[in-house]
C-alpha cells in the first residue's frame, strides 16, 4: 500500500515538474533567447518583447513557477498523507 | 562649484561612509556574540530550525554577491542584450533548485554535499572527488569577494585595499567563526536588508529623475520627462548607433554562446555548494521549497532593478562625457579618474572627450564597476545615498564570503576529518576543528584578497562552469535515477570537471599555448563561460554510460533514494 502510494504520489510530482520546467525553457531560452528577433518587432510602452523577456519577464515567471510548485506540492502532500 | 564646497561636499560623503558603515559593522558583530554555535548541528546547518522567511533573506543574501552587487549593472550596461545572460542565468538557477533539488536534499538530511554525494554513491572516492570540487568552487568564489571588500573599503574610505582586506577578513572571522552556520544566517537577513536599500534608494531616485518613474523596472521602458516624448530605450538604441556601439536591446554575442552561458550560470548556480547547504537549514521539506520561492522573488527584485540602473548608467554617462570639454567635466569624473576607473587620453588633441567605439579613436576608458559605484554621483544623489553603496558592496561581498568560508570549513572539518581520515573524532573536537577551519579558509582567502593571482578574476566567473560540470549531473541523477552507481558517479564528475579545467585553461587561461587562442577556435562557437554546459552534458553521458556496464547500487542505497522522494518525516540533519 505505502509503497503504490508512494509511486503514485512521484509520477505526479514528475509531471507538475515536467510542466513547469518546460514554461521555464519557454520563457527564458525561447522568448528570451531562440525567438528574441522575432518578439522584438512587437513593443510594448518602450520595451522590445524578446528584450524585455530577457532582461525582465523571464525573471518574474521564475518567481511565479516557484509559488506555483509550492502551492501544487503542498496540496499532492495532503493528498497522500505526506503533509506534516 | 567652489574648493571649500567641493571639501565639504567630499567630507559629508566620507563621514556617511564611516557611520553607515560603523553601524552595520556594528550589527553584524552583535548578531554573532547573540548567536554563538554550541554544537556541530548549530554550526553547520544553524540547528535545523530557520525560518523559510529568514532562509529566503539569507540564501538571496549568500548568493549576491559583490559581483552582483558591484559589477553587475555595469556589465550590464556595456553588453546591452547580452547582459541578460546574467540576468536569467544567475535567477533560473532557483528554479531547478526548487524543483529537482532542494526538497531532496533537505529530506536527505545531512551537512553538507560532500555529505550527500558520499552517502548517495556509498563511496570514499566519491566524497573525496566531491570535497575537491567543493573546495575549488568555493576557493575561487571567495577570493573575489574578500578582493572586492577591499576595493569598497579603498574607494570609499581611501584606505590602502589591503587595510580594507584585513578589516573585513576580521569582521568575517568573528561571526564566522563564533556563530558558524547560526551566527552567518542572522547576519545574512541583516545584511540582505542592507543590501537591498542600499541598492535600491539610488535606482528609485534616478528613475523618478530620467522618467519621472519611481519603480526602475518599469523607468526604463518609460518615455524622458526632458520633453522629448521618446522612450529611454529608443533614446540610448540611438546614441549607441551614433558613437558605433551596438543597438542597446540587441548585443553581439552568438544565439549559441548566449544559450550555453546561460545554462551553465543557471544550472551551475544549482549546483553551488554554498547555496545548496542553505536548504539543509529549514525544518520541514515544504518550508525548503517556499524558502526557494522567497529567496529568489528577494533576489529577483535587485536583478530586475540591475538592467535598469544599467540603462539609466549609460544614457547618462554617455551625455554627461560624450564631446564635452575636458575642461568642463563634472567633479565626479575627477574624483573617478584617481581612482583609475575612468581614463581619458586625448588622442586627436581637441580637448573634448570623445567616447566611441572604434578603439582607434575612442579616447576614454571606463571600467564598468563605476556605473554602480558613480552612480548616484553622476546623478547628484545626496552625500548618504553615495555612503550607502559602500555599506552594501560590504554586506554583499561579506555575505557571500562568510557562506563559502562554511561551506570550505565544513568541507574539511566534517567531510576529511570526521567521515574519512578520523571517524572517532568527538562532536567537541569536531566543532574545534570546524572553528580552525573556519580560522584556517579565512587567511587563505585573505592572502589571495591582497594578492590576487591574475587569473582570479577570469576564474571566478568560471566557478559556475566547475559547479555545472561537477556537482548538478551527480546530485540530479542521485536523486532522479535510482540505478545510478558509484562508478558511474565518479567517472561522470571526473570527467565533467577535467574538461571544464582543461577548456578553461585552454581557451580563458591561454596556458597551454604562446598566446591566447581566438575565439575562432572555440568548440562549436561556445565561449570558456559557457563551455560548462557541454562540460554538464559529458558528466551526464558518461555517468549512465558508466553506470550501464557496472553493477547496480546496493538495496540499501536504492531505499535512500525511494526515501528521499517522500516529503515527511524529514526530521533533523544528522551525522
Amino acid at each position: 500500500m505505502t509503497k503504490t502510494n508512494a509511486k503514485a504520489y512521484w509520477k505526479e510530482n514528475i509531471k507538475y515538474v515536467l510542466i513547469l520546467l518546460l514554461i521555464w525553457f519557454l520563457v527564458s531560452y525561447g522568448a528570451g533567447i531562440l525567438f528574441k528577433d522575432a518578439l522584438n518587432k512587437i513593443k510594448i510602452g518602450g520595451f522590445k518583447l524578446g528584450f524585455w523577456f530577457a532582461q525582465q519577464g523571464a525573471m518574474y515567471v521564475f518567481v511565479i513557477l516557484i509559488f506555483v510548485y509550492v502551492r501544487l506540492m503542498n496540496k499532492l502532500d495532503k493528498k497522500y498523507g505526506y503533509d506534516e | 562649484m567652489t574648493n571649500s564646497m567641493m571639501l565639504k561636499e567630499a567630507m559629508g560623503v566620507q563621514n556617511w561612509t564611516y557611520i553607515l558603515v560603523g553601524i552595520t559593522f556594528a550589527i553584524y558583530i552583535g548578531i554573532a556574540i547573540w548567536s554563538r554555535a554550541s554544537s556541530t548541528k548549530e554550526f553547520y546547518v544553524a540547528g535545523g530550525g530557520v525560518s523559510p522567511l529568514a532562509n529566503g533573506m539569507a540564501t538571496a543574501a549568500d548568493w549576491m554577491s559583490a559581483a552582483s552587487f558591484i559589477s553587475m549593472a555595469g556589465i550590464i550596461s556595456f553588453a546591452g542584450y547580452d547582459g541578460a545572460v546574467y540576468l536569467m542565468g544567475w535567477t533560473g538557477g532557483y528554479v531547478l533548485l526548487a524543483l529537482l533539488l532542494a526538497p531532496y536534499l533537505r529530506k536527505f538530511g545531512k551537512f553538507t554535499v560532500p555529505d550527500f554525494i558520499g552517502d548517495r554513491y556509498y563511496s570514499k572516492t566519491a566524497r573525496l572527488v566531491a570535497v575537491f570540487c567543493a573546495l575549488l568552487v568555493s576557493f575561487t568564489y571567495v577570493a573575489g569577494q574578500m578582493r572586492g571588500v577591499g576595493i569598497v573599503f579603498s574607494r570609499f574610505l581611501e584606505v590602502d585595499i589591503n587595510t580594507g582586506v584585513i578589516i573585513g577578513m576580521l569582521i568575517v572571522l568573528f561571526y564566522a567563526v563564533l556563530g558558524g552556520m547560526k551566527g552567518i544566517t542572522y547576519t545574512q537577513v541583516a545584511q540582505y536588508c542592507i543590501l537591498i536599500f542600499a541598492f535600491m534608494v539610488p535606482a528609485i531616485f534616478i528613475s523618478i529623475q530620467m522618467t519621472g518613474n519611481p519603480v526602475p523596472q518599469f523607468g526604463f521602458g518609460s518615455k524622458l520627462v526632458d520633453g522629448s516624448e521618446m522612450y529611454l530605450l529608443d533614446k540610448l538604441d540611438g546614441l549607441s548607433t551614433e558613437l558605433g556601439f551596438a543597438e542597446y536591446t540587441e548585443g553581439s554575442k552568438s544565439i549559441i554562446d548566449v544559450f550555453a552561458i546561460t545554462l551553465a550560470l543557471m544550472v551551475g548556480t544549482a549546483g553551488l555548494p554554498h547555496v545548496i547547504v542553505r536548504f539543509f537549514t529549514v525544518k520541514r521539506v515544504r518550508d525548503a521549497r517556499k524558502s526557494a520561492g522567497i529567496a529568489l522573488l528577494l533576489i529577483v527584485l535587485l536583478y530586475t532593478a540591475a538592467p535598469a540602473v544599467a540603462v539609466f548608467a549609460r544614457t547618462n554617462m554617455i551625455e554627461t562625457v560624450s564631446n564635452t570639454p575636458y575642461s568642463e567635466v563634472p567633479q565626479w569624473f575627477k574624483k573617478w579618474e584617481k581612482t583609475g576607473l575612468i581614463a581619458f587620453t586625448d588622442k586627436n588633441k581637441d580637448g573634448r572627450i570623445q567616447y566611441v567605439a572604434d578603439p582607434s579613436k575612442n579616447e576614454l576608458v571606463v571600467d564598468r564597476d563605476i556605473m554602480v559605484l558613480a552612480n548616484p554621483e553622476i546623478a547628484n544623489l545626496p552625500s548618504w545615498v553615495i555612503a550607502l553603496v559602500a555599506a552594501g558592496g560590504l554586506a554583499a561581498a561579506l555575505s557571500t564570503a562568510a557562506g563559502l568560508l562554511l561551506v570550505i570549513s565544513a568541507a574539511v572539518s566534517h567531510d576529511l576529518i570526521k567521515k574519512i581520515i578520523k571517524p572517532s573524532i568527538s562532536e567537541k573536537s569536531e566543532l574545534i576543528a570546524a572553528r580552525l577551519s573556519a580560522i584556517g579558509a579565512v587567511c587563505v582567502a585573505g592572502y589571495f584578497g591582497i594578492n590576487p593571482p591574475g587569473f582570479v578574476a577570469a576564474v571566478v566567473a568560471l566557478a559556475f562552469g566547475l559547479a555545472a560540470a561537477s556537482f548538478f549531473p551527480a546530485i540530479i541523477l542521485g536523486i532522479f535515477y535510482k540505478r545510478m552507481n558509484k562508478e558511474g558517479a565518479i567517472a561522470g564528475m571526473v570527467v565533467g570537471i577535467t574538461s571544464m579545467l582543461l577548456y578553461m585553461i585552454k581557451y580563458k587561461l591561454g596556458w597551454l599555448d604562446v598566446e591566447l587562442p581566438d575565439k575562432t577556435e572555440w568548440w562549436f562557437g561556445i565561449s570558456p563561460e559557457g563551455f560548462g554546459t557541454v562540460a554538464m552534458i559529458l558528466n551526464f553521458m558518461v555517468s549512465i554510460g558508466v553506470m550501464k556496464f557496472t553493477a547496480p547500487p546496493p538495496e540499501n542505497v536504492q531505499k535512500i533514494v525511494e526515501d528521499i522522494r517522500i516529503p515527511s518525516g524529514a526530521g533533523e540533519a544528522t551525522h
